[in-house]
C-alpha cells in the first residue's frame, strides 16, 4: 500500500489536521479523563463540596467537537461541561481552583463545577439549567451574524435537553434566521435516570432536525474523527451563511448522573460494554496506526498528564479564598466614572 | 435641558428606540409583531421601515427562546431591546430572565455582563382579563442582578429607556398599557433619567404617598381632591423598584410622619410591602404618627367585567379615603 492510498483511506481527522493538532487532541482526552478522576477523588476526600457531573467516557465528543473550532469560535456548555471547557482550552488548575471555591478559580469561587466560563477562549459558560444555554447560543450566533465576526457558535446539550421547549424554540429561530450555530446533542442514553428511549418520541434525536429544516446527523460520539468530521461540515456550512445543523453524538457516561446516583436504572453489563469502547485508547490506536505518535509517546503523554493534574490540584488548593466582604461583588457591574 | 414638546408615552419610547438604533449599530429590537405590525401597542411603530428587518426583528411566538436569544446576544456584543407583547407572557420566559440574565455575571465571577433591556407592557384597565393585565414587577424586583423600572411619564419613559441602554446590566422596564396614549412634555435630544432615583411629583407636608406607574397619576388626582380639604399630600413616584431610592422615601416620611403606598400589583408581598418595611426598619419609623397604609391589587386575578376590573386595583376614591383617614387619625 503506498502512502497516498493510506492517506485517502485514513479517517477524516488524520487527513484534516496536523500531527501536532492530533497529538494535542489526544492529550486533551487524557486531560479530561484524569481531570475528572482527580475531581472525583478530591470530592471523595471531602476537599470539594456541592456536587459535580462527570463526563468520563464522553471525552471524544468534547474533543472531536472542539477540534474544528478556532479560538474565537464560541461554545455554550452544560452541567456536564468539564470536557467542553478543556476541549476549548481551559486551564485545569484554574478549573480546580473553582472547584475548591477559590478566588483564583474561573468564577472567583462563585460558580463552582456547573458555571465554568472562559470568555477569552470563546467559552460562554456551562449552565445549571437543562437547555438553558441553547437560546443563549442562538443569541451569540445572532451577534456573530449581525456584527460580521465570522465566528461559529457550538451549542452543547444533552439528550435530556431535547425535550425542553427551549430546544425547539431555539432550533426554529436559528433556522429561520439562518444563524451560524451548530447544535451538538451529546446523547449519553440517560437524562439523569430516564433513558432517552423512555423520554423521547423519536428513535434518533438527529431526526428532529427535519422539523427545523436543517441537516441532522447521528455520529459515533466515542470516535473523535467521526465527531470532528460532522462538526467540521456543520461549521463550514455555518460559515458559508447556510445556517444551523444538528449533530447527535452517541456516547455514554461511565459514572452516575451526579454524586447522589445509585445506578439503579442501568445494568453493570451495559456499563461494561461501553467501557470496552473507551474512546481514549481507540483514538490513540488510530494515531499510532497512522504514525502520528508511537506507543511510547502515548505512554509518556499518559504519565505526563497524571503529573500535570497532580500539580494542578496542588497549586489550586493553595489559591486565595474569596473575601466574605465581597459577597455582593459582581451582582451588578461596577460602573467606573 | 433642551426644548420640550408634547409626546405620548408610546411616542417617547419610540423616540428613545429610534435614537438608540440611529446612534449605535449594536442596538436591535426583538419581539413579537414589532415589525410591520408596529407592536401590539404600536410602540415600535414604523421603525422597521427605517432600520430594516435585520434590526427590528420579529420573533416567532417563542417567549422563552426569544428572551434567551436576547440574553445571548447581549453577552456577545449586541444591545437588544426585547419586547414582551404583554408582561404576562414573560411567565414563559422566567427561566432566561431569572436563571440566566440575572445570574450570569455573578456566577461567572464577573467575566461577562448581560446588557439586555426588556420591556413589559403591564397593568389592568383595558378589559383584557386575567392573562393580559397583570402587574408582575415585584416578581422580578425580587431577583438580585436585575434592575426594574416603572416609568410613569413620557419624559421618564424615554429617559429610563436610554439609561437602561447605557447600563451594563439587565434592565426590566414595566410600561403601563393605559399610559401609552397619555401625553406629556418630553425634552428633545438625548438625556437619561437615572435608574434608582425616585421623583417627588408633588411636595406636601401632611402625608407621603409613594406610588408607582399609573398609580402616580391617581395619587396626584387624589392629592388635588384632598388639597381642597386642607390636606397637603406629598406624592413620590418611585420610578425604580430595584434598586429602590431609600433616601427620598425616608426623608419624606421624616417630614410628613405618615405613609401610604399605592401600587397595582397584588398587595401581599408587593412593592408597598418593601417600601413599608424599609421605613419600619429605619429611623424614619420614629417619625411616624400613624400606622402605614398599603393600597395594592386585590387578592385575585384581574377580572373581565369593567366594574370588577376597577375594583381589583386601587382607584382615586380609595386613595382619597385612605389618605384622609390616615391624616385624620382614623387608621
Amino acid at each position: 500500500m503506498d502512502v497516498e492510498t493510506v492517506t485517502a483511506n485514513a479517517p477524516f481527522a488524520i487527513r484534516a489536521y496536523s500531527p501536532e493538532a492530533l497529538r494535542h487532541a489526544l492529550k486533551k482526552m487524557y486531560l479530561i479523563r484524569k481531570f475528572e478522576e482527580g475531581a472525583e477523588e478530591c470530592y471523595t476526600r471531602g476537599l470539594i463540596h456541592g456536587t459535580m457531573h462527570l463526563c468520563i467516557g464522553q471525552e471524544a465528543s468534547s474533543v472531536g467537537t472542539c477540534l474544528p473550532l478556532a479560538d474565537d469560535d464560541r461554545i455554550t456548555s452544560t452541567h456536564r461541561g468539564h470536557g467542553h471547557c478543556i476541549g476549548k482550552g481551559a486551564d485545569v488548575a484554574q478549573m480546580f481552583a473553582e472547584f475548591f471555591g477559590k478566588e483564583s478559580g474561573y468564577c472567583r469561587g462563585r460558580g463552582g463545577s456547573m458555571h465554568i466560563a472562559d470568555p477569552s477562549k470563546g467559552n460562554l459558560g456551562a449552565n445549571g439549567i437543562v437547555a438553558g444555554g441553547i437560546p443563549i447560543a442562538v443569541g451569540a450566533a445572532l451577534s456573530a451574524k449581525r456584527l460580521g465576526t465570522g465566528e461559529v457558535v457550538v451549542c452543547f446539550f444533552g439528550d435530556g435537553a431535547n425535550n425542553e421547549g427551549a430546544f425547539h424554540e431555539s432550533l426554529n429561530m436559528a433556522a429561520i434566521w439562518s444563524l451560524p450555530v451548530v447544535f451538538v446533542c451529546e446523547n449519553n442514553g440517560y437524562g439523569m435516570s430516564t433513558s432517552t428511549r423512555r423520554a423521547t418520541a423519536v428513535e434518533s434525536i438527529a431526526t428532529r432536525a427535519a422539523s427545523y429544516a436543517m441537516p441532522g446527523v447521528s455520529v459515533d460520539g466515542n470516535d473523535v474523527s467521526a465527531v470532528a468530521e460532522a462538526v467540521h461540515e456543520a461549521t463550514e456550512r455555518a460559515r458559508r451563511g447556510d445556517g444551523p445543523s444538528l449533530i447527535e453524538s452517541m456516547t455514554y457516561r461511565w459514572r452516575g448522573h451526579s454524586k447522589s446516583d445509585r445506578n439503579r436504572y442501568r445494568t453493570k453489563e451495559e456499563i461494561a460494554e461501553w467501557q470496552a469502547r473507551d474512546p481514549i485508547p481507540r483514538f490513540a490506536e488510530v494515531l499510532v496506526e497512522h504514525g502520528i505518535v508511537t506507543e511510547e509517546e502515548v505512554a509518556a503523554l499518559d504519565a505526563d498528564t497524571d503529573r500535570e493534574i497532580a500539580e494542578a490540584i496542588a497549586s489550586a488548593r493553595t489559591g486565595p479564598d474569596p473575601d466574605v466582604g465581597e459577597l455582593l461583588r459582581d451582582v451588578y457591574t461596577e460602573v467606573t466614572a | 435641558m433642551s426644548a420640550t414638546r408634547e409626546l405620548s408615552y408610546a411616542e417617547a419610547i419610540r423616540e428613545a428606540m429610534d435614537m438608540a438604533l440611529g446612534e449605535d449599530e449594536r442596538v436591535v429590537l426583538m419581539g413579537e409583531d414589532i415589525g410591520v405590525y408596529g407592536g401590539a401597542f404600536q410602540v415600535s411603530g414604523d421603525l422597521v421601515d427605517k432600520y430594516g428587518e435585520e434590526r427590528v426583528i420579529d420573533t416567532p411566538i417563542s417567549e422563552l427562546g426569544g428572551a434567551g436569544v436576547a440574553v445571548g446576544a447581549a453577552m456577545t456584543g449586541l444591545r437588544p431591546i426585547f419586547e414582551f407583547q404583554f408582561a404576562d407572557f414573560a411567565a414563559l420566559a422566567m427561566e432566561q430572565i431569572v436563571n440566566q440574565a440575572a445570574k450570569v455575571r455573578y456566577m461567572l465571577g464577573g467575566s461577562v455582563s448581560v446588557p439586555v433591556v426588556m420591556r413589559f407592557p403591564a397593568g389592568s384597565g383595558t378589559g383584557a382579563a386575567a392573562q393580559h393585565s397583570q402587574s408582575i414587577e415585584a416578581w422580578l424586583g425580587h431577583v438580585p442582578g436585575l434592575k426594574v423600572v416603572q416609568p410613569s411619564t413620557p419624559e421618564d419613559a424615554k429617559g429610563l429607556l436610554l439609561a437602561a441602554l447605557d447600563d451594563p446590566d439587565p434592565v426590566m422596564i414595566f410600561e403601563h398599557k393605559v399610559l401609552y396614549k397619555m401625553k406629556g412634555p418630553v425634552p428633545e435630544g438625548r438625556y437619561t433619567t437615572p435608574i434608582g432615583r425616585a421623583a417627588i411629583r408633588r411636595a406636601g407636608a401632611d402625608v407621603t404617598v409613594v406610588a408607582t406607574s399609573l398609580m402616580v397619576h391617581k395619587a396626584l388626582s387624589a392629592a388635588e381632591t384632598l388639597a381642597a380639604e386642607d390636606i397637603d399630600v406629598e406624592v413620590i413616584d418611585l420610578r425604580t423598584i430595584r434598586p429602590m431610592d431609600r433616601e427620598t422615601v425616608l426623608e419624606s416620611v421624616r417630614k410628613t410622619g405618615r405613609l401610604v403606598c399605592v401600587y397595582e400589583g397584588v398587595k401581599t408581598l408587593g412593592v408597598g410591602a418593601e417600601v413599608s418595611a424599609m421605613v419600619a426598619e429605619s429611623d424614619a419609623f420614629d417619625f411616624l404618627d400613624a400606622p402605614i397604609v398599603r393600597l395594592g391589587g386585590a387578592e385575585c386575578p384581574i377580572p373581565y367585567n369593567p366594574e370588577l376590573e376597577k375594583a381589583a386595583v386601587p382607584q382615586i376614591p380609595d386613595i382619597v379615603e385612605a389618605t384622609r383617614d390616615i391624616v385624620r387619625g382614623r387608621v
